[in-house]
């Protein structure tokens, strides 16, 4: 292949990467930004929704491949945002949200959703086949439709966030919160109700991404871990807390690691933007696009 | 009153060190190597200890110093063939200039970003064990030799593969750093490190230069990691990319909760204790790491001062 198709073909791969990493990001990002709660059990999250995806997908066998892909899709972020509802009611709103003590509990609840799926899933990965077979023929390579629907698929929720939390009540309660969470209650919002919906929520953008990727991915107890990493870079690149800026750093980032992944080593990828990040959280704690405050 | 107090707490940390000597004349057979292992991860927890406990800085990469100290001990002894002694005081000194790099930089940041930024390092760190796989064997690992593993010292020798030779080096690396701990806690050092982690604004006040001080902190734990990397590499001859994943660096973290974050011994207990639940569980299931996640959530909700610290609380306010 020629670099130009090549170039196309990594972009394309970078693409939908990006398009999973700015969901999965949107979550955390989101967590971090109104609750400013660091959400390290985020990736488990992730894991569980793939692992939901499989399930469905095996109960009803590859006949039904389509219904049972749009079950998940409807039934995995139900699933874990309920899980999330309740892991925020009973711990985290205990623990008073404050940052030490939340982040050692979240490691807490990773092991526990992590062991869990272990021992009921197994340490196999397992595959689920995509819900429609559809290829598209570029004159130097054929591309895999599902990947385009992915990438479709992202941006439709992307663009249906910004407009709830851009111009709706429930995005401005949100933004509220997020600027000053005494001066929102003293307003009568319900802070404590608000908190737990938007912990949910994160969850199911991770639940989601998951079901998304999955069908290109497969299902792993540990798959949780790199996206988590991924998240914590996209979500200080662009920012902490800022919405805008995660998902730029996102599709950035995606974009990057796909293409230096399909051109160099990932461990190399991986190491050059993790040490990059750490740099930047310490000389630049506003994040790239972020703005000084204080 | 006081000096009979102080008496008392002496005797106490005697009494463990001797229980602890006396312990492998009792020990059956299948519990004398796994002491000996938790008296080096002991090591581990007691320098955590030292940077969470005492400072209250909470890291999420003392895996990246354990393994510091693994792999300088353990490259140099399978690549260069250094003595066992000259591997050893290698990793000391790379382990002080990670420490001193790695503190200059991450002590920048506070809070949140501390735990994060620190998480990252670890994270390149544990990467690069695995990029550089030609020299580290990444997830594979180095399997030192047994001729690599004698020394000699005043003129006997010794053979670190001998079961009883490892466990007194081992018990006497952790009674060297209980007494350490235990001088740094009673110290203007450790008072100061113990100001800043109640009001770090307030000591600043009072005239201390508290960014010096926590980097006194990153170092002498840091350090005391690398250490017992290097021990535990030295002892079992065996050095992986698994000890420079989070999972150990959350180890270390569990130990020190349970046991008691701030006090000598607490880190110790925890070890102990975590290590025998660990090991009773994992008969039953694989998924051993379950407990690790339920103790974590029970500690940090319902039991956040640990059974140590409980302790003092309650009944011993002396315990240092």
């Amino acid at each position: 292949m020629d670099f130009g198709p090549f170039l196309l073909l990594a972009s394309l791969e970078g693409l939908v990467q990006a398009a999973v990493l700015s969901l999965t990001a949107l979550g955390l990002c989101l967590t971090f930004g109104v609750m400013r709660v660091v959400n390290v059990s985020h990736g488990e999250f992730y894991m569980l929704g793939a692992v939901i995806a499989w399930w469905a997908a095996s109960i009803l066998g590859p006949k039904y491949a389509l219904s049972g892909y749009l079950i998940a899709l409807f039934l995995a972020p139900c699933i874990v945002g309920l899980l999330a509802l309740a892991s925020e009611r009973f711990v985290l709103r205990s623990l008073n949200y404050e940052p030490e003590a939340t982040i050692v509990a979240t490691i807490g609840i990773l092991y526990i959703i992590q062991q869990t799926v272990l021992m009921s899933f197994g340490p196999d990965a397992k595959p689920v086949n995509p819900p429609f077979y559809f290829r598209i023929d570029f004159p130097w390579f054929g591309y895999s439709g599902y990947k385009l629907f992915v990438i479709g698929a992202a941006i439709v929720v992307l663009s249906g966030t910004w407009y709830v939390l851009a111009r709706t009540r429930v995005g401005l309660i949100m933004r509220a919160t997020q600027l000053d969470r005494d001066m929102a209650q003293a307003f009568g919002i319900p802070i404590k109700r608000v908190y737990a919906y938007v912990f949910a929520a994160g969850a199911m953008y991770a639940a989601l991404a998951a079901v998304l990727i999955v069908p290109i991915r497969q299902a792993h107890y540990l798959m949780g871990a790199d996206p988590l990493l991924m998240s914590f870079i996209v979500v200080i690149i662009g920012g902490l807390g800022s919405v805008r800026g995660a998902i730029v750093a996102a599709v950035l980032i995606g974009m990057s690691d796909g293409i230096i992944s399909m051109f160099f080593s990932p461990t190399l990828a991986k190491m050059v933007s993790t040490l990059l990040v750490a740099l930047v959280l310490v000389f630049r704690p506003q994040g790239l696009f972020g703005v000084k405050t204080s | 009153m006081k000096t009979h107090r102080k008496l008392v707490s002496l005797y106490l940390h005697a009494a463990v060190i001797l229980g602890l000597f006396l312990a492998q004349f009792f020990l059956p057979d299948y519990l004398y190597l796994a002491v000996t292992r938790v008296m080096i991860l002991s090591v581990f927890a007691i320098a955590y200890n030292i940077l969470f406990g005492y400072t209250g800085l909470l890291s999420l990469g003392h895996a990246m110093f354990f393994s510091v100290g693994l792999y300088t001990a353990g490259l140099t002894v399978y690549h260069l063939e250094w003595s066992a002694a000259e591997a050893f005081v290698s990793s000391i000194g790379v382990g002080l200039i990670f420490s001193i790099l790695l503190g200059a930089v991450a002590l920048r940041t506070s809070g949140v970003a501390f735990m994060i930024v620190t998480l990252m390092f670890s994270q390149v760190f544990y990467l690069g064990t695995l990029y550089f796989t030609t020299y580290t064997r990444g997830d594979e690992g180095l399997v030192l030799s047994e001729g690599a593993r004698q020394f000699t010292f005043l003129f006997a020798s010794f053979d670190l593969s001998d079961p009883s030779v490892r466990y007194v080096v081992a018990w006497l690396l952790l009674s060297l750093s209980i007494i350490f701990c235990y001088v740094i806690a009673r110290s203007r050092l450790g008072r100061a490190l113990v100001a800043i982690r109640e009001n770090e604004t307030r000591t600043q006040m009072l005239g201390y230069n508290t960014f010096m001080l926590k980097l006194v902190a990153v170092i002498i734990s840091g350090t005391l990691s690398s250490i017992s990397g290097a021990a535990y590499v030295l002892l079992f001859a065996y050095a992986g990319s698994s000890f420079a994943t989070i999972q150990y660096s959350i180890d270390a973290l569990l130990y020190t909760l349970l046991g008691g974050a701030g006090t000598v011994l607490g880190p110790v207990l925890g070890a102990f204790l975590m290590f025998f639940m660990i090991d009773i569980t994992s008969e039953y299931t694989s998924a051993y790491l379950l407990i690790a996640g339920i103790i974590l959530v029970f500690l940090v909700m319902y039991f956040p001062r640990g059974i140590l610290g409980e302790v003092r609380h309650r009944w011993l306010q002396w315990l240092p």
